[in-house]
């Protein structure tokens, strides 16, 4: 800690930065819970109950909204129409425009959306469900689906108290029960520090029903494991039940066995760019867990950076940084797809990577890096339309800035700027990355394929 | 109904010369970190295993539920038993015979043997006089009675002992007591430097091709045995000051074991639980022999109990030096392997291959925490045999103060 952030931190300081206007961040609601006032349902004309039944799904009876029109509205203290404020602050307020088709309709969600912008309690919940582009016809139709993204990218920016906004596309034949996992991940503090964010549900190959456990009897191999955002994802996995295989370099080894013995998993000390990587984690498993044993999920989150501008950059950083954060993943990925081995993939396995806010935007001194979480990106979208025929899932979540040891290092002002630069006024934690992962990794994500979900608090950077 | 014991594991720290990276780890704690990383390969958490046997030679009086205490601190089940034994450099070899014999006599199935010594955190102790008076102003019932009892002690009292690796018997250091063998089976100064050069050749070879990785887990920042000189040369082992013995002395701190901190365990099972559950079966243990030398007289060297005990399990197993895939004689001094060998010829044993020989390296270069140098070997020698095939064979000497020795065989399954 440096001068200047010990004087940040010091009571004097404090009251010096609130006066200046940075005010200490939002403490977000985490964890599988719920929020603690009412979720409301705006369901708009022209829907076929999809949000309600899913929500029924999920144990919800949902509270009705105030609508933002002339008959609804007080005046203020100074006198000016606003809308009816609500008795009890809402927890959330699903809206389901899944039948908005016109322009014209876009209104229906200003009207439910403006009374919530200033009541929703702490990390509240904004969820706008819509028809994906591709499911509906005609040009106006795929402009409001468009319209919407901005609407949702808009309330996620406006709104305060560490409340988040996302916005879900329903592909053609999705069900409620392909939208479950994904509309209680939102609600639940799982999805703490994703807003301002847009992806697609569709149809699942293999139904599943939802669960507080939903990893039980499943092993889940993670990569990077032995510190930071890896320890994060094989505790979350193994909270949700998961048998994990934590994967790591031999140089981390005491780590590794300290992260894989906490969650009850095992270790494998692995240089995952060897040519035989796949085979050494299928014959892990299989060691482990015995010959019938099947990864349902793999985790590549091992990942390095080798910062510098490009100007400086030689081949070995950029060589290095590739092989480790997208070669070697697409090798083991390739490996265990096309063998059907001892310890392999399981039908249903579920793939998922890391990509990068500074893939999605770049990132100065980055070129490297950027690359390879870009093409992460890339080989995800292009991985998930290849296994189309198969009930096997490839998502990626693209983290945005998260506070590890690593983020320790950067200086004081810079960090600063860095963790205010999102609509939640502060860094992510590693455990929000995992919980993402978790969420698309769920037996009942099925219906979550292809997807880039970014982690960041709805960076400025590249949104 | 017969049990086989069978190697399925191993797992050690790196080894570091005493006094640097694992200077402030104690031999307990140098022992729970080899069990965690055992534990954490096999997804062993919570589990319980029927024993874990180990011990060290550098033994604090705290320590003397040693590996119970490093259990408590793993993440085994609690209910997991333990056992300390010792017996010098041969504790770790011989805690894999105590927990091999246990398994094949049915009292086990699922065991973890090994060791751990730490030289940097060795015992110093209280003078003679000074312990005395203590213990005597300790039964004292008065204060002029307890003032009394330190009345005795004199100024040279108040000096800490300073630990040595000494014979009680003879007064000699090991360095010392293995000149004479030096100089007795006139072993040569090239003989040891080329041995020390293909040790520390062997085994950085070894870590390069990765074979290590599920054989020792990282340890306070540090990945490999820092005593590995992969750089060395035949020059510099040559240039090299000589330390032990006086008149035509050979050996040198290049063909010397240095002193060393670590830990290495081995899990071993019966042969149906590892097939069932799916384990690697590595190797079997088939037989092993202890056998001591009369040192204290100097009829016979300290150091050369092996050549005794070799001939003796080779007969019961009927089986020759021929028979074998792999020899992995520990490296307490390159003049100790080269005479054991000598040894063995004269005794009309036979000739070890040495292109058979410590094909891994061994102590020499890695290292030798007295009590974890058998783990190191026996989890090493079992995969390396288990890569070579079903029925190759290996075997293991391991040379101990007090002029023991204790040897093994190891079977490929």
């Amino acid at each position: 800690m440096n001068i200047l952030e010990s004087m940040y931190n010091s009571p004097v300081g404090k009251t010096l930065a609130r006066k200046a206007g940075l005010t200490d961040p939002p403490k977000l609601r985490r964890g599988r819970v719920m929020p603690t006032g009412p979720v409301l349902l705006g369901e708009l004309p022209g829907s076929d109950g999809v949000a309600r039944v899913t929500l029924g799904l999920l144990g919800i009876t949902p509270g009705e909204p105030i609508v933002d029109v002339a008959e609804n509205r007080t005046k203020d203290d100074k006198g000016r129409d606003v809308p009816r404020p609500y008795a009890a602050k809402p927890g959330a307020i699903v809206v389901d425009a899944t039948g908005l088709r016109k322009l014209t309709d876009l209104e229906g969600i200003r009207q439910v959306l403006r009374p919530v912008m200033r009541g929703l309690e702490g990390s509240g919940r904004v969820i706008i469900l819509a028809k994906d582009a591709s499911a509906v016809e005609g040009l106006e139709a795929r402009a409001v689906a468009q319209a919407i993204d901005g609407i949702n990218r808009t309330v996620g920016k406006e709104l305060r108290g560490g409340a988040t906004s996302n916005l879900v596309f329903l592909r053609e034949g999705v069900s409620a029960e392909d939208l479950a996992s994904t509309l209680s991940f939102l609600l639940e503090g799982r999805s703490a520090f994703v807003s301002g964010q847009t992806w697609r549900v569709g149809k699942a190959k293999v139904a599943h029903e939802l669960s507080d456990k939903p990893f039980e009897g499943r092993i889940v191999v993670v990569t990077g494991a032995a510190r930071g955002i890896g320890a994060a994802i094989a505790r979350t996995f193994a909270r949700d039940g998961a048998k994990v295989v934590a994967v790591d370099v031999p140089q981390s080894g005491d780590s590794l066995a300290k992260v894989a013995n906490e969650v009850g998993g095992s270790a494998l000390q692995l240089d995952i760019t060897v040519a035989d990587a796949g085979e050494r984690i299928a014959a892990h498993v299989a060691h482990t867990h015995g010959n019938d044993a099947r990864i349902w999920a793999l985790v590549n989150n091992a990942g390095i950076t080798r910062d510098k501008m490009l100007a400086n950059l030689d081949e070995a950083k950029w060589a290095q940084v590739i092989e480790v954060n997208l070669a070697a993943e697409m090798r083991i990925n390739d490996y265990l797809l096309s063998h059907d081995v001892p310890g392999g993939f399981g039908e249903e396995a579920r793939i998922v990577g890391i990509a990068s806010t500074s893939g999605w935007a770049g990132n100065k001194g980055q070129a490297n890096y950027a690359a390879s979480k870009a093409g992460v990106m890339g080989y995800t979208w292009e991985l998930s339309r290849q296994l189309a025929d198969r009930p096997i899932t490839a998502n990626a979540v693209a983290p945005g800035f998260i506070e590890t040891a690593l983020t320790t290092a950067i200086p004081f002002v810079q960090r600063e700027i860095f963790r205010r630069s999102n609509s939640l006024n502060q860094g992510g934690d590693p455990v929000d990355v995992a919980e993402t992962l978790a969420y698309l990794c769920g037996p009942a994500s099925g219906g979550v394929d292809g997807q880039v979900i970014r982690v960041c608090g709805q960076n400025l950077v590249g949104a | 109904m017969t049990h086989t014991a069978v190697v399925v594991g191993g797992n050690r720290t790196p080894f570091a010369k005493a006094g640097t990276k694992f200077a402030d780890a104690s031999a307990q704690d140098l022992l729970t970190a080899a069990i965690d990383g055992l534990v954490a390969r096999f997804g062993l958490a919570g589990a319980k295993v029927d024993e874990v046997v180990a011990g060290a030679v550098l033994k604090h009086t705290r320590d003397f539920n040693l590996t119970r205490e490093a259990v408590l601190g793993s993440a085994l089940s609690p209910n997991s038993p333990a056992c300390d034994l010792q017996q010098a450099c041969a504790t770790g070899l011989e805690a894999v015979i105590y927990t091999s014999n246990k398994i094949r006599l049915g009292q086990a199935k699922v065991a973890i043997a090994g060791g751990t010594d730490s030289a940097s955190d060795a015992p110093v102790v209280v003078t003679e006089g000074l312990r005395r008076a203590m213990l005597k102003a300790n039964r004292a019932r008065s204060l002029p009675e307890r003032l009394k009892a330190f009345a005795a002690v004199r100024p040279a009292d108040l000096m800490p002992v300073p630990p040595a690796v000494v014979e009680p018997r003879t007064g000699l250091s090991m360095g010392e007591s293995q000149a004479l063998t030096t100089k007795r089976w006139e072993i040569s100064r090239e003989d040891q430097d080329q041995l020390s050069y293909d040790s520390h050749q062997n085994l950085a070879r070894a870590w390069d091709e990765g074979f290590f990785d599920d054989l020792v887990t990282g340890y306070r920042g540090v990945a490999r045995d820092t005593v590995l000189r992969p750089d060395t040369t035949l020059e510099k082992l040559a240039s090299l000051k000589t330390v032990f013995g006086r008149e035509g002395a050979t050996m040198t701190a290049g063909n010397s074991t240095a002193l060393t901190d670590g830990a290495a365990v081995v899990l071993v099972a019966e042969e149906s639980v590892a097939r069932e559950r799916n384990w690697p079966v590595l190797a079997k243990v088939v037989d092993a022999q202890v056998a001591a030398t009369d040192y204290v007289t100097g009829n016979e060297d300290l150091l050369l109990a092996p050549a005794r005990a070799i001939p003796e399990l080779l007969e019961r197993n009927q089986l020759t030096l021929d028979d074998f895939e792999l020899f992995e004689f520990h490296e307490a001094f390159a003049s100790t392997v080269l005479a054991t060998l000598k040894a063995l010829e004269q005794n009309g044993t036979g000739t070890v291959d040495r292109s058979k020989l410590n094909v891994d390296g061994s102590s020499l270069a890695a290292g030798h925490p007295f009590a974890a140098t058998g783990g190191r070997i026996v989890a090493s020698l079992a995969k390396r045999l288990g890569q070579r095939g079903p029925g190759k064979k290996g075997l293991i000497s391991i040379c101990a103060a007090g002029g023991q020795g204790a040897v093994m065989i190891l079977e490929a399954m």
